[in-house]
């Protein structure tokens, strides 16, 4: 079942919308030109997970190096496990400890149309 | 075990002409801590009827049926603030062990002396030994100057690593900084319940400043530590791991496995709870069989023993990698 969450243009760049649909409170983010959308609640502990800082993930060759990789992290502001955006899985525990995700799709919204009378049409060439 | 703390008389003999000069001008007989930290008359020196001797040592050796033992001798060196001279004298004292203890009985084996903080001396001393298979770890008070994953102390884990000896670290030790970290307390009981909390300090300084990535060989062992702390310990680790890693993000698997895998603990003292059902949900908590290792502190004595806590506890399946197995691969014996 598809829901209409958001009209483009809305979220900007970076940031997200909370919404509810089906019951369940969603975050809709918009990284880099693309959507996502991450239930809004931790699976540690219940916390409001797309409130949370979105960050870059930090990889290192070994102790004091730091570097900023591609991909983004969306970091509970509770107790700050990091999960990734894109496919909900924790950083930490990637296997067992992930967040609900769910496939976010642009569309041109579509209007169910009916004839309700026709015309008398006359073509000249 | 423990020879007992050497001074100038005993270690004298295999200082250099320079150094026992030096010693003997000053009429200087040994490290300040040495009198203060084993007093002769304190069951925690001396257990009641112990001989500590070579041959008191032997004797035990025979009662307790053990192939190996390593003997793990204070100095104070660490309290000698002329580099030069604590260096010095950190040699005499593994010179000492070899020709006087070591040289009685095969089964015995040494803790190599260091000054650790001078780690680039301490380092060129664990390379002096590494030629003598029955030097078997490197020795460091628990006590230091400053955690020991800080990189500064990262020629001596090279050291270590690169000779194949685990790092030993000992209950007590005389770096110059207060027994807790919030000064000096006025009690002895003080510093010896709050022991656990620097051993608590060093293990966490080793997983966050990344020693165990750093150096994929190192290997640490925790001596007259107790165990009750260590499952809280694990389980806080790998709790704050998971929300501050970005601060350590060379810290790639939770530091409770690695503490399993690369950390072992000698039972002595047993620290746990009073009741065998206690022991035995504190043993299961530890996680894994393979962190302890057995030890007796000989001619120490600190609350209870191996055989009298756990005795009645551990399967004979856990006595056997205790007594034996754990320490074998610890050590490759």
């Amino acid at each position: 079942m598809k829901y209409v969450v958001a009209h483009e243009g809305e979220i900007e760049e970076g940031g997200h919308k909370l919404v509810t649909v089906a019951g369940r409170e969603i975050g809709v983010f918009l990284v880099d030109g693309e959507y996502f959308a991450l239930r809004h609640r931790c699976p540690h502990q219940g916390g409001p997970l797309c409130n949370g800082h979105l960050l870059r993930v930090v990889e290192s060759s070994g102790p004091g190096d730091y570097a900023a990789g591609p991909r983004r992290l969306l970091q509970c502001p509770w107790h700050g496990w990091e999960f990734d955006i894109r496919t909900g899985r924790s950083w930490f525990d990637p296997a067992k400890q992930r967040v609900k995700r769910y496939p976010v799709s642009l569309e041109a919204e579509t209007y169910p149309v009916a004839v309700e009378s026709r015309s008398v049409v006359v073509t000249i060439d | 075990m423990h020879a007992p703390a050497p001074g100038v008389a005993e270690v004298g003999a295999y200082l250099d002409d320079y150094w026992r000069e030096y010693a003997d001008e000053a009429g200087f007989r040994a490290p300040s801590s040495v009198a203060t930290v084993y007093p002769p008359a304190a069951p925690t020196t001396r257990r009641p009827g112990a001989d500590d001797s070579p041959e008191g040592l032997l004797a035990h050796l025979d009662g307790e049926g053990a192939t190996h033992a390593v003997v793990n001798c204070f100095s104070g060196v660490e309290a000698l603030r002329n580099v030069d001279f604590a260096n010095a004298y950190a040699t005499a004292v593994n010179e000492w062990l070899a020709a006087e203890w070591l040289a009685h009985d095969e089964r015995l084996r040494a803790g190599i002396v260091v000054k650790p903080d001078d780690p680039a001396g301490a380092a060129a001393e664990v390379a002096r030994r590494a030629g003598d298979p029955r030097f078997v770890h490197v020795l460091l008070p628990v006590r230091a100057d400053r955690p020991y994953g800080n990189r500064l102390y990262w020629p001596l884990l090279e050291a270590a690593v690169e000779h194949g000896r685990p790092l030993a670290l000992h209950f007590g030790g005389s770096s110059g900084n207060p027994p807790t970290p919030v000064g000096w307390p006025s009690y002895y009981l003080e510093e010896y319940v709050g022991m656990g909390h620097i051993f608590e300090a060093q293990l966490t300084s080793l997983i966050a400043e990344g020693a165990f990535e750093r150096f994929p060989e190192l290997r640490v062992v925790l001596l007259e530590s107790g165990f009750g702390w260590l499952p809280p310990l694990l389980w806080r680790l790998d709790k704050e791991w998971k929300g501050l890693r970005r601060e350590i993000p060379w810290v790639k698997t939770a530091p409770s496995e690695t503490i399993r895998e690369r950390v072992r603990v000698a039972v002595q003292p047993v620290d746990g709870p009073p009741d065998a059902e206690g022991l035995a949900r504190l043993l299961e908590r530890l996680g894994s069989d393979d962190l302890l290792v057995y030890s007796s502190d000989y001619p120490h004595a600190h609350l209870r023993t191996y055989e009298e806590a756990l005795g009645p506890v551990v399967s004979p399946e856990l006595d056997r990698r205790i007594r034996h197995d754990n320490a074998a691969a610890l050590y490759g014996l």
